[in-house]
């Protein structure tokens, strides 16, 4: 199915809601993206004039590095808005925020917040599309395309395999956003992670099968995502340290020979070697992750291209 | 004046077991007699209130209305003139102000202001501890004298055990019934109940053992002491379930629910629809059927509003930094008109959780059309339909899920003291 006999939603502010004929779409557009960033001359003129303006409410280097080059590969214009803490703080309202970016008619807005759902909030008042670079808890749907395209340029499907997910479930995006990506797509999906990083109705919700231990998620999986945890966080509310954690959940390469033997190991990153991976397994040869990097800007290419050229937007303008 | 007649209505006044036609005369502010067919010399022209009901004047014994300290949500006129359009004759303010009521000076400035408003009648709960923090008892005998009908930290739970105890024992001695805001204040770290939808939201999860262990203790603290307490806005079924039984063993306590916890569930929330944030949060299917039932079997004694204005500067906001609470005064009846039809609730039933029973909590002279008692009435047409628009509303502020309903039922003419405050669809002139 090609992206343009597709209806497209106006942002994208999740996986949920997108069927399999879409993420197959994005993963199609972001293949043929993923050969420009391989040329001599990596830009296209697809977005020539268009103004992406990337608002970063947390902090955050590979995503906003990504969505910039990508916006740069099509020859898109871009701005960053940084900021961090609550805006409340600074008097500053989203609101406020969302009023004042409408004002520089953008054609698409980046946001990353660390407020679930302040994209939707976005989305709901501003004419441009709204692309998710990651709201809190909630959803963070380019990170798990780019793990979608990474799995399926290495096994050639993703339906049907097994993918293991270790860490902090419960506060994680990127865990909801793979296991919607996931399930859609066919796959199985086993989390795991210490009970206070789980949280109820994973099951019922997203389909997963959960674990409290990380070996019966391993063995046997295809895929291997490792969430990061979020050391600065926990200040032992969570569990009792970087150790004890490591000691129980970190994936070694005793736990990595539970998985099939060409099981390959992804993280969002940055990764905190020698809690949640070692770094045999990090700098081993079943580690994708600096692929993940590649694969990010080319799925980010794909959204801009996809929702920017999106026709129910100028449905809309008109 | 303060003089009228109502004549050919349904009275419905279940402290008299009463449901017939009958007219009802007013003399002086007060009810004067109930019986069919008066016919008055020089009477002035009679209300007719035929196919109307003719209730006691519905008491809400929850609301903030945010004088002093957050005028710009709420103030005792534009809450008061919500509470009568809503069909209310009295209502209970909340103490968490700024500064909290926790001095008879403040509780008798508002009683004295609230006088020269022609809306509800104004009832004061004061704070259960200085300053609100949970700490030391409030001079109670001085609040009672100043025109407090009520204690509570209502916002917070006092979670010191040892407090909770002299609170029970030196409000009943004072007369003076104090509210609880059961929650576990560790538990209630969170934007909504947990469950799939704060899963799938990402939101941080209150589970309902939040509102359970609070209310266990409390309900314990009542035994304890053998002193009366009423649980503010139930909202659980395993909290329901201890209210059930503390009742079934003879303890005093009460419980009110409120109408949201009735018609909305946590999958409300939608799409981070901060108007459905609220605390406590929205439950599950489980929980609202749960309270249903108690409003069946008596384990419930009052529905009160949570009526908690706030502004868009508070609402506009992202989910987690916006603030909990949802206005209720002016779709309070409305929906449990509703909801007497969905469920089969006997109307003489909701007049006593609307009326008699928090009349009776709080010792206030309504609750009853009694002759002698004041002339606090409310008038309802069950069969009046309309579309509830919040910024049409009186409140001045609009936070509310139910913006845009069609309800069927609401109260047509609000008299308080004999005097007609209220004429739907606005407030009376003379």
């Amino acid at each position: 199915m090609y992206a343009e006999n597709l209806a497209w939603p106006k942002d994208l502010l999740d996986l949920k809601g997108l069927s399999a004929d879409h993420l197959t779409a994005i993963l199609d557009v972001a293949e043929s993206f993923r050969e420009v960033s391989e040329r001599d001359i990596k830009k296209v003129p697809t977005l020539r004039g268009k103004l992406v303006v990337l608002f970063f409410h947390e902090n955050s280097t590979r995503t906003r590095l990504s969505f910039e080059v990508a916006a740069k590969r099509l020859s898109a214009d871009t701005i960053s808005l940084a900021s961090s803490g609550s805006s409340m703080s600074k008097g500053e309202t989203l609101l406020d925020t969302a009023k004042n970016i409408e004002a520089m008619a953008p054609d698409a807005l980046v946001i990353r917040h660390s407020a679930s759902g302040a994209p939707s909030f976005l989305g709901q008042r501003l004419k441009c599309p709204v692309l998710s670079a990651g709201d809190g808890a909630h959803a963070h749907p380019t990170q798990a395309l780019l793990d979608l395209m990474t799995i399926r340029r290495v096994k050639g499907r993703v339906a049907g395999l097994k993918v293991a997910i270790l860490g902090d479930i419960a506060h994680s995006r990127v865990a909801r956003s793979n296991m919607i990506g996931l399930k859609t797509l066919g796959a199985k999906v086993a989390v795991a992670g210490p009970p206070s990083m789980l949280v109820g109705s994973l099951a019922e919700e997203y389909g997963a099968e959960v674990f409290r231990r990380p070996e019966p998620a391993i063995e046997g999986a295809d895929v291997i995502i490792v969430l990061r945890i979020q050391l600065e966080r926990q200040s032992g509310q969570l569990f009792p340290g970087a150790r004890e954690y490591s000691r129980v959940y970190g994936l070694t390469p005793q736990r990595l020979a539970l998985a099939s033997p060409e099981a390959i190991v992804l993280h969002p990153g940055p990764v905190n070697q020698g809690v949640e991976m070692t770094p045999e397994v990090y700098q081993g040869p079943q580690s994708l992750i600096l692929e993940q990097v590649t694969n990010g800007v080319a799925v980010r290419m794909a959204l801009l291209r996809i929702l920017v050229d999106n026709p129910e937007n100028h449905k809309n303008v008109a | 004046m303060n003089n009228c007649l109502i004549k050919g209505g349904r009275v419905i006044d279940p402290a008299r077991q009463l449901d017939a036609v009958a007219d009802i005369w007013v003399e002086g502010g007060r009810i004067k007699a109930v019986e069919p067919n008066l016919e008055l010399l020089d009477s002035p022209p009679p209300i007719s209130a035929q196919g109307l009901w003719i209730l006691p004047g519905l008491i809400d014994m929850h609301v903030h209305l945010r004088e002093p300290g957050h005028e710009y949500k709420e103030d005792l006129q534009s809450g008061l003139t919500a509470a009568v359009a809503g069909g209310f004759t009295t209502v209970l303010a909340m103490p968490n102000t700024s500064p909290p009521l926790d001095e008879a000076g403040l509780i008798a400035g508002l009683a004295h202001q609230a006088q020269q408003i022609r809306g509800a009648r104004l009832s004061l709960a004061a704070a259960m501890t200085r300053g609100r923090q949970g700490q030391e008892l409030c001079e109670y005998q001085d609040l009672k004298a100043a025109g407090a009908q009520a204690v509570t930290d209502d916002g917070s739970w006092v979670a010191d055990s040892r407090v909770m105890r002299r609170v029970l024992d030196y409000a009943a001695v004072c007369g003076l019934l104090p509210l609880s805001h059961a929650q576990d204040p560790w538990l209630a770290r969170g934007d909504i109940s947990e469950g799939r939808v704060s899963t799938r939201l990402g939101l941080p999860g209150i589970p309902a053992q939040c509102e359970e262990i609070a209310v266990f203790r409390d309900i314990a603290l009542a035994e304890l002491t053998g002193q009366p307490l009423h649980i503010c806005h139930l909202s659980t079924r395993q909290a329901t379930r201890l209210v059930r039984a503390a009742r079934a063993k003879g303890l005093p306590v009460t419980a009110e629910t409120a109408p949201h916890y009735l018609f909305l569930t946590d999958e409300d929330v939608g799409d981070y629809n901060t108007a459905a944030k609220m605390n406590p949060p929205l439950g599950s299917d489980l929980d609202q059927a749960a309270l249903r039932e108690a409003l069946l079997d008596g384990t419930i004694s009052v529905i009160a509003s949570d009526h908690a204005p706030h502004s868009t500067l508070e609402k506009e906001l992202e989910f987690g930094d916006a603030a909990f609470g949802i206005i209720g005064l002016e779709t309070s009846l409305p929906l449990m008109l509703e909801l007497a039809r969905i469920i089969d609730l006997p109307i003489a039933r909701l007049v006593e959780l609307m009326s008699k029973n928090p009349a009776k909590l709080l010792n206030l002279p309504g609750g009853s059309l009694a002759p002698g008692g004041p002339a606090d009435i409310t008038i309802v047409d069950p069969n009046l339909e309309f579309t509830y628009e919040a910024q049409q509303g009186f409140s001045k502020s609009h936070n509310t899920p139910f913006d845009g309903r069609k309800f069927q039922g609401r109260a047509v003419i609000t008299i308080v003291g004999g005097e007609i405050r209220y004429r739907y669809p606005r407030l009376s002139q003379n």
